[in-house]
């Protein structure tokens, strides 16, 4: 068959806890600096050693990111998974397995070629111990597949030296592991394969980096003060990745004392109220959770949206219901989000489809939080939150400042004949706030129960009611403040495809392939709620649109229906929701096979 | 309940305090509770405390969850921010604040159902993290608002109004605050003001969570006989083990009492509280000692009040996790963001 070069996919088959995400790491890396786009993906079990863990790896010279679920090569490492890790190589792929130990002929496939290389044999015969052993071993296949494919063993050793440049012994053991497998492979088989690299120069203005950590450096920078958490997978690496920029950039140069403070809460209650707390005394604050822990903090959320307290929330979907799979990505919050909480309530919600996105809407989402006075959910998922994503450089405009809001100064309540915390002074549904231990005339009683317009407690009807319609005027008129859709449109286009958040990047791609194929169509990725008239505007001017989406009962699309005057026949859902992030594929025959029953 | 500007003329009969303001100006709405609840005689407390301290109202913070206990920030310092929050979870909104605004002085109110059966862990949390509140908890055996169900800090064999006999162990909130480790642990009697005026000037000084329970009969629901947390039952089993004398500065310190009988502790910031020993072999600032003291007592049908334990040396959550003196809301943004110079150069790491 031709060279497919810059353009496959393989997969890596190991158990958790064998030390294998740093030759993964290794892998990533040295095909990023070869300058060939690359994104991987974990697909890990909850538990922390033993279970099967995949790493998958999708070389693109074009630029695409999303999962693909042809593998042209699968190193099958782990022996309890190797029967379907042998299924899955594509017709007239490679077959990568530890030859130590002979292979059971019932896996043998005759469209499969198998290339053994005896890992285990040779780490025990150069390295002492039993840790050793295991981890060099996994230095030694990404040797191995740096020869079948092609990669560049200088970079190899480059990036080996970068990262242990404090343990020189830990270079000579990497170095030495690499060889094994590279030298191993040199000497026995013809290489590099017809799947392989070639330098390219399209990743110089890119990083590597996952979402979490990206959305905890947005924190950072939108200068956040105060982080309240319980550990949840998959958003744990968020705080971890702000307590370490802390460290890094929130110390007082003198002092050393901390500029930040991140408290670990009992639960995810706890860590919402801290987040309420301290965003009412005026600090910007956050908390990163997933599902479980939006769940538990339904009542507060309430008390936030109606007492119009700012809350940043981070919420990392996995899937659910209840412990669902905790290590596997979905969509499942979209609507309970949306609506959080008993009663009356809508709330802001911003979706980022990658960790670029992660970083900028972080940051959008404390301006808008204060702005509106109302929580406000970034909702990403364990996609991107935890896979190491190439995206463009992050920028920084020095010229930002934090939008406060309508917080009022000491010297503007002294000045200001009267204060009333609920009042639409300016007719735009948002009223004036005070922070407390500010000033006298700034004080006022924060309650959950029935307040009137002037802060006052009260069971009259009509005041209650219209404390509740300004707040849900406030809330609507932030539909022009989230992040516009991204459009795209095609000459010629009839149908349109629809999605948010992490489906973008399947999307995008399915997108491309359709418009290839002869069918034009319009894209849309919505990246905020309320809905600004952009998205309605789009989704009428189709007579059908495909709502794409990470959930089995389509959220997005029942939003779009709830919130939008679009009748629901002009909304077809496709949907996937596996646990693992979606492809292209699952989007072309998801609107092919829809298109086949429309026409 | 906004500001409205009221005009600043005073009764004159009205004694003004260090900064000038009457006990008046601490003040808050007109209470909506029973007449002849024990939250109200708090409340009064509460503000005698303020106005004694010389404190400005609005540096305060006033924070409760729910309950009719929940209600009363409302009924003191007008000039103050209050948080009304939800039931059981003020803890958690008062560290958030804390954190937020370490200058802010937080006094947290709460019932006996909020703080030991919904609230039961945000208050035990709170209480190993030190958060520098002064958390009362005002205690009367019974959910008040919800109309006289029994809380958890009933004690076994006590009935209720309709007659019903509580079966379960009781959560005394004093032993367990001292095994939580909390480092200020004090009871009371909202009919006993002389003892609780101090002890609230004392817990507002403290440095870290000053927990006090102050025993606060409803009248409607649980002031009969059988109730252990009636009025006439509080008073005639009550024994004052410390009575506690705030004093606002070291070179103060009266010479006064029995010096056998009184242990001073000095305070973060230098002022000190004069402890009066009414049992001579009780140590304040024995943990263990104090926690088997109180058991013993309790077993004979006692309740010990006074200020039971102090732990001197306490630091607070913000001292603990190393956060710069300054409010953390209020910090320059210049000193929070990085920059982009900085982002760029990050960014090596992710390539
Ligand atoms: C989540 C929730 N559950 C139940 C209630 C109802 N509720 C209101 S006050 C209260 C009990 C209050 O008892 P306590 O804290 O002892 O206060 P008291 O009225 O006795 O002062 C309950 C159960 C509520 N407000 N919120
Ligand atoms: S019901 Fe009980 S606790 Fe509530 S206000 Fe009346 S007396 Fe006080
Ligand atoms: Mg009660």
């Amino acid at each position: 068959m031709s060279n497919r070069v810059n353009d496959f996919a393989f997969k890596i088959a190991t158990a958790n806890g064998t030390g294998s995400a740093s030759a993964n790491g290794l892998i990533m890396q040295t095909i990023f600096r070869m300058g060939i786009p690359v994104t991987g993906k974990n697909l890990f079990p909850s538990n922390i050693q033993g279970l099967p863990t995949w790493y998958e790896i999708r070389v693109s010279k074009d630029g695409y990111t999303a999962r693909t679920p042809v593998f042209d090569l699968v190193l099958a490492l782990n022996a309890a998974t190797y029967a379907k890790d042998v299924a899955e190589v594509r017709s007239g792929g490679w077959l990568v397995y530890d030859s130590t130990w002979p292979l059971d002929p019932k896996l043998i496939r005759d469209d499969v070629t198998y290339v053994g290389v005896p890992l285990a044999q040779m780490c025990g015969e150069s390295f002492k111990g039993v840790r050793e052993r295991i981890l060099m071993k996994n230095i030694a296949y990404a040797g191995a597949l740096a020869a079948l494919i092609g990669m560049d063993p200088e970079i190899i050793r480059g990036l080996t030296l970068e990262k242990y440049s404090k343990k020189p012994a830990l270079v000579d053991s990497n170095q030495k592991a690499v060889a094994l497998g590279y030298d191993y492979i040199k000497a026995n088989f013809d290489c590099p394969l017809p799947i392989r690299l070639e330098p390219m120069d399209e990743t110089k203005d890119s990083i590597l980096i996952d979402g979490n950590t990206a959305a905890a450096l947005g924190c950072v920078y939108a200068g956040a003060t105060v982080g309240a958490w319980y550990p949840i997978t998959p958003s744990t690496s968020m705080m971890e990745g702000f307590k370490g920029f802390c460290t890094r950039y929130r110390r007082d140069p003198e002092t050393k004392k901390n500029r930040y403070a991140i408290i670990q809460a009992e639960d995810e209650l706890s860590a919402i109220g801290m987040v309420i707390g301290a965003s009412w005394a005026g600090a910007r604050a956050f908390t990163p959770t997933s599902g479980p822990g939006i769940s538990l903090m339904n009542e507060f959320i309430g008390l936030a949206y109606y007492a119009e307290v700012p809350a940043v929330v981070f919420d990392v979907q996995r899937t659910g219901p209840s412990t669902g799979m905790p290590t596997r990505t979905q969509q499942g919050d979209i609507m309970l989000c949306a609506y959080a909480s008993h009663g009356d309530t809508k709330h802001i919600c911003i979706y980022p489809c990658d960790p670029r996105e992660a970083f900028e809407f972080a940051v959008a989402a404390f301006d808008l939080a204060e702005r509106y006075q109302t929580p406000v959910f970034v909702l990403t998922d364990l996609d991107i939150g935890m896979n190491d994503w190439m995206i463009p450089k992050l920028t920084w405009n020095d010229a930002y400042r934090p939008d406060r809001g309508k917080v009022l100064s000491a010297e503007e309540l002294e000045a200001a004949k009267s204060f009333y915390r609920y009042l639409d002074v300016d007719g735009d549904g948002i009223p004036q706030r005070s922070l407390p231990g500010v000033h006298p005339k700034g004080a006022f009683f924060t309650r959950g129960s029935g307040h009137n317009k002037l802060g006052g407690y009260t069971e009259d009807g009509d005041e209650y009611q219209e404390v509740l319609d300004r707040i849900a005027r406030k809330v609507d008129g932030a539909k022009d403040a989230v992040p516009a859709p991204i459009i795209k449109r095609t000459a010629g286009a009839k149908v349109g495809i629809v999605t948010v958040g992490g489906c973008h990047a399947a999307c995008a791609e399915a997108v491309d392939t359709l418009i290839a194929e002869g069918t034009p169509v319009d894209y849309m990725r919505v990246r905020g709620f309320p809905f600004n008239d952009e998205v309605v505007e789009f989704l009428n001017s189709h007579e059908t649109n495909f709502i794409v989406e990470q959930n089995r009962d389509g959220q997005l699309r029942s939003l779009l229906t709830l919130e939008t005057n679009v009748p629901k026949s002009k909304l077809e859902s496709v949907r996937y929701y596996s646990g693992f992030p979606m492809s292209a594929h699952h989007v072309l025959s998801g609107v092919s096979s829809k298109m086949a029953v429309n026409a | 309940m906004s500001y409205i500007a009221k005009p600043k003329v005073h009764h004159p009969a009205l004694k003004p305090n260090a900064i000038g303001l009457t006990r008046r100006d601490y003040e808050g709405a007109i209470t909506t509770l029973c007449a002849g609840c024990g939250h109200d005689s708090i409340t009064a407390a509460i503000i005698q405390a303020f106005w004694e301290l010389d404190i400005e109202p609005y540096k305060v913070a006033k924070l409760s969850g729910i309950g009719c206990s929940s209600k009363t920030p409302a009924y003191f310092l007008r000039e103050a921010h209050g948080f009304n929050s939800v039931h059981g979870r003020m803890p958690s909104i008062s560290t958030g604040a804390g954190a937020a605004n370490g200058d802010l002085i937080m006094i947290g109110v709460s019932g006996d159902g909020d703080s030991l059966s919904i609230g039961l862990g945000q208050l035990s949390h709170a209480i190993r993290r030190n958060v520098n509140l002064l958390y009362v908890l005002e205690n009367n055996g019974v959910y008040g608002l919800t109309k006289g169900q029994f809380s958890a800090s009933a004690d076994p064999g006590s009935t209720s109004k309709k007659g019903e006999t509580n079966t379960m162990a009781a959560i005394d909130s004093v032993l367990l605050a001292l095994t939580l480790g909390a480092t200020f642990v004090a009871r009371s009697f909202s009919g006993d003001k002389e003892q609780l005026v101090p002890i609230l000037k004392a817990g507002l000084k403290h440095s870290g969570f000053a927990f006090i329970d102050v025993i606060s009969p409803c009248v409607t629901f649980n002031d009969h006989e059988g109730s252990t947390k009636a009025y006439a039952y509080t008073r005639e089993h009550q024994i004052p083990i410390v009575q506690a004398d705030y004093v606002p500065h070291r070179d103060e310190i009266t010479t006064a009492y029995d010096p056998g009988a009184v242990q001073t502790v000095t305070l973060h910031d230098g002022s000190s509280v004069n402890l009066r020993k009414i049992a001579e072999d009780y140590d304040p600032t024995d943990r263990d000692r104090a926690y088997s003291f109180i058991r013993d007592h309790q077993a004979r049908g006692e309740v010990c009040t006074g200020l039971l334990y102090i732990d001197p040396t306490s630091s607070d959550m913000m001292e603990q996790n190393d956060v710069v003196p300054a409010p953390l809301y209020n910090l320059p943004y210049e000193n929070l963001c990085p920059g982009s110079t900085e982002l760029e150069k990050l960014q090596a790491r992710y390539r």
